[in-house]
């Protein structure tokens, strides 16, 4: 057992699975030489060889469409976006091509890629880059959308993603890089995608939330104990596959759910979530289902993306209004 | 008062002239030498012959409501059959956009495939074992990065195939095209960057797509070499093709084949040409057919004659019958089919959605 941070847990699993299976290759912008803008692939190029490290052109696109290739060529393409906000260069790429390729060719031709990007807000960016564009992706049928929000998890998931025999986008909450730390063990494990981790066991009212915002909700979970109220909190680690099942258990558990996101609130996958809720535990439900998300307004400039963010004030007085329902 | 800056990169003020081999009498012109032998001009001409006919067929089928909607090949045989008989099945990829059916063909990849996918039957997209060459690509340049890919994969696994991209010139002006040309540069990757020119993408003509003198031009600014050729001349796209194959095998990285043709028939089975095309330049073209010159030119060597042609239409007739014979085997797909393949293994999601829309318990 060691205790990594996030970025850590990252590198140690591309490392362990570039080790395990020498198919594996890595590319993107930077991620050879500089070991990445955040360093995530620090020393596997050194370690690896540049046959199996690339630094590729600033072209999103065309790292997208030749993993294709690369994959239907027998090899194992894990591709880095720098940052989810200018993934949409290869979205095309990514959501029509490398998702569907399976569905296309019936099941011949097949895309066991990684698409690994960090994403998310509170880092001081320059604009555009910060985006939560979950949702977007969610859609891209035939893709596995894969949120982390622990170093224990990105390290299970990382490598199920490695070994899946279909495409993942492992996005990566970027302020949880440094700041997030936890015990990983040293062996090799996989964590099962679609499967819920349960934060908290409570019993007053559900949280669901998942990668960049499970720090906030964890914030606003110390206030809400302070306050005599007691939640039953849940991380949903993978929102493509969806956990079902567990999450129609844990919000029946309580009646009441606050679902909580940094993406905006349109078609964002608290959407999806309530929707889901409103099928399968409808006659469970003590109250309005609760969604705490950006406005729909574009992601703002550094100087006030405080304000933008999901705020653990605004998790309390959502919960704290869903209770007196 | 300083003087002024010039340049040192200036664009082409004309077109170059397109390499030639076989004139349209089916003489070989000057000193050119046939750079196959009669037995391959055979093949490919049967080639050529069986995708004319097939998407003759498939249009009066459209026609009759019994296939979707199509982009036939006419006028475009020998840049698609030229280029795909330099290679080798065993190792090379064939890369499509929609209209190379002949090249599909060549790789080994069965007639009635392309039928059930003309038809819109799902397993139209099935690519059996072992055949190298990837599904037809509907969104345009979009398989170019994938032929990137393939030639990069074959290169780090020390293979020695090559990949083949064809794509129209409406196409070479999508991101994919530059960023594929740009990528596969600097990786010196196996790759060949297949360019018919028809003239049209749908309704809008070549020039404008591009200010480039020649499409072909742009491959230097990559760092690797372009070639303009005679797209209906089969000797000349089998030649620039056979050369770029080499350089490609040899570690020299990628080629640019630009093939000047022309678009004979619509775009496609719900595209009216009558409405932009010029008469007087689609006649001009059809004084050039690809496959009439090839027949001229076995005609002189005692390799072809109007009871060998009558022969052949008979025999293709007949191989595109049971070609469709076989496709009308392959049993219906139904809602079922909605939700294979999507993955390995369904999510939850998908099983629950499937048992729903098919009332299962
Ligand atoms: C990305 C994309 N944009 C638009 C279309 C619609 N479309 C289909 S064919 C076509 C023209 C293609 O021209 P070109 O690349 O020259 O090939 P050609 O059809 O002439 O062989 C267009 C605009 C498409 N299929 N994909």
């Amino acid at each position: 057992m060691t205790t990594l941070t996030m970025v850590e847990a990252i590198r140690e699993t591309l490392r362990a699975e570039m080790l395990r299976d020498e198919r594996v290759i890595l590319m993107g912008e930077d991620v050879g030489h500089l070991g990445g803008v955040f360093r995530a692939t620090d020393g596997l190029r050194q370690q690896f060889g540049a046959q199996r490290v690339f630094d590729t052109p600033l072209a999103e696109s065309v790292i997208a469409g030749s993993a294709v290739g690369l994959a239907i060529s027998g090899l194992i393409p894990v591709f880095e976006m720098q940052f989810l906000g200018f993934s949409q260069n290869a979205f095309h790429q990514i959501c029509q091509q490398i998702a569907r390729t399976r569905f296309r060719t019936r099941g011949s031709h097949t895309c066991p890629i990684t698409i690994r990007a960090p994403f998310g807000g509170n880092v001081r960016t320059p604009e555009l880059h910060s985006d939560s564009m979950e949702p977007q992706y969610a859609q891209g049928t035939g893709l596995k959308v894969v949120m982390p929000s622990t170093a224990y998890d990105a390290k299970g998931l990382l490598a199920s993603a490695i070994r899946d025999p279909d495409p993942v986008l492992f996005l990566e909450p970027l302020r949880g890089y440094r700041l997030v730390s936890d015990d990983v063990p040293d062996d090799d494990y996989t964590i099962e995608f679609g499967k819920l981790r349960v934060m908290r066991e409570g019993d007053d009212i559900t949280i669901v939330t998942w990668s960049a915002s499970v720090p906030v909700v964890e914030q606003a979970v110390e206030q809400l104990v302070a306050e005599g109220i007691n939640p039953h909190v849940v991380d949903l680690r993978t929102i493509v596959p969806l956990d079902e099942a567990g999450l129609v258990a844990a919000v029946e558990k309580t009646g009441r759910c606050v679902v909580v996101h940094e993406s905006p609130a349109a078609a964002g996958f608290g959407a999806e979530v309530i929707t889901l809720l409103q099928e399968q535990a409808f006659y469970s439900l003590q109250a309005p289902l609760k969604r705490v998300t950006a406005p729909d307004a574009p992601y703002p400039p550094p100087g006030i993306e405080g304000h933008y963010i999901p705020s653990s004030e605004l998790v309390v007085r959502a919960v704290r209004e869903t209770l007196i329902d | 008062m300083s003087d002024a800056l010039s340049p040192q990169f200036k664009p082409a003020a004309k077109s170059v002239a397109p390499h030639k081999l076989l004139g349209p009498k089916g003489k070989l012109l000057g000193t050119a030498k046939a750079p196959m032998t009669d037995a391959q001009a055979l093949e490919a001409l049967r080639l050529m012959m069986l995708g004319r006919a097939f998407d003759t067929k498939c249009f009066s089928l459209q026609r009759q409501g019994k296939i979707g909607t199509f982009a036939p090949l006419h006028g475009q045989e020998a840049s698609i059959v030229g280029s795909a008989m330099a290679l080798n099945p065993e190792s090379d990829w064939v890369v499509p956009q929609y209209r190379e059916t002949p090249a599909l063909l060549r790789q080994g990849y069965p007639l009635e495939q392309i039928i059930l996918y003309r038809q819109g039957h799902p397993h139209g997209g099935f690519v059996p074992d072992g055949i190298k060459v990837l599904q037809f690509q509907i969104s345009l340049a979009a398989q170019i990065p994938h032929a990137v890919g393939l030639a990069w994969g074959m290169q780090l696994q020390q293979q020695d195939g090559v990949s083949v991209a064809y794509f129209g010139d409406g196409s070479s002006s999508e991101g994919d095209f530059h960023e594929s040309c740009n990528l596969a540069g600097v990786l010196k990757a196996p790759v060949i960057f297949l360019l018919q020119n028809n003239q049209w993408a749908i309704s809008t003509p070549r020039e404008i797509q591009s200010a480039a003198s020649d499409l072909a031009a742009r491959a230097p600014g990559y760092g690797f070499p372009g070639i303009s050729v005679d797209g209906n001349d089969l000797f000349a796209v089998y030649q620039a093709t056979a050369e770029a194959v080499t350089r490609a095998r040899a570690g020299k990285g990628p080629t640019l084949i630009e093939c000047h043709t022309y678009r004979m028939w619509a775009h496609t089975t719900a595209d009216d040409p009558s409405r932009y095309v010029d008469e007087k330049e689609e006649k001009r073209w059809g004084t050039r057919d690809p496959i009439d010159r090839v027949q001229r030119y076995l005609a002189d060597s005692g390799n072809w004659s109007d009871d060998k042609a009558k022969a052949w239409e008979a025999e293709i007739a007949d191989e595109i019958q049971s070609a469709f014979d076989n496709a009308a085997k392959v049993p219906p797909a139904g809602p079922e089919a909605l939700y294979e393949h999507v993955f390995e293994t369904p999510t939850s999601t998908l099983n629950r959605q499937r048992a729903a829309h098919l009332q299962e318990q």
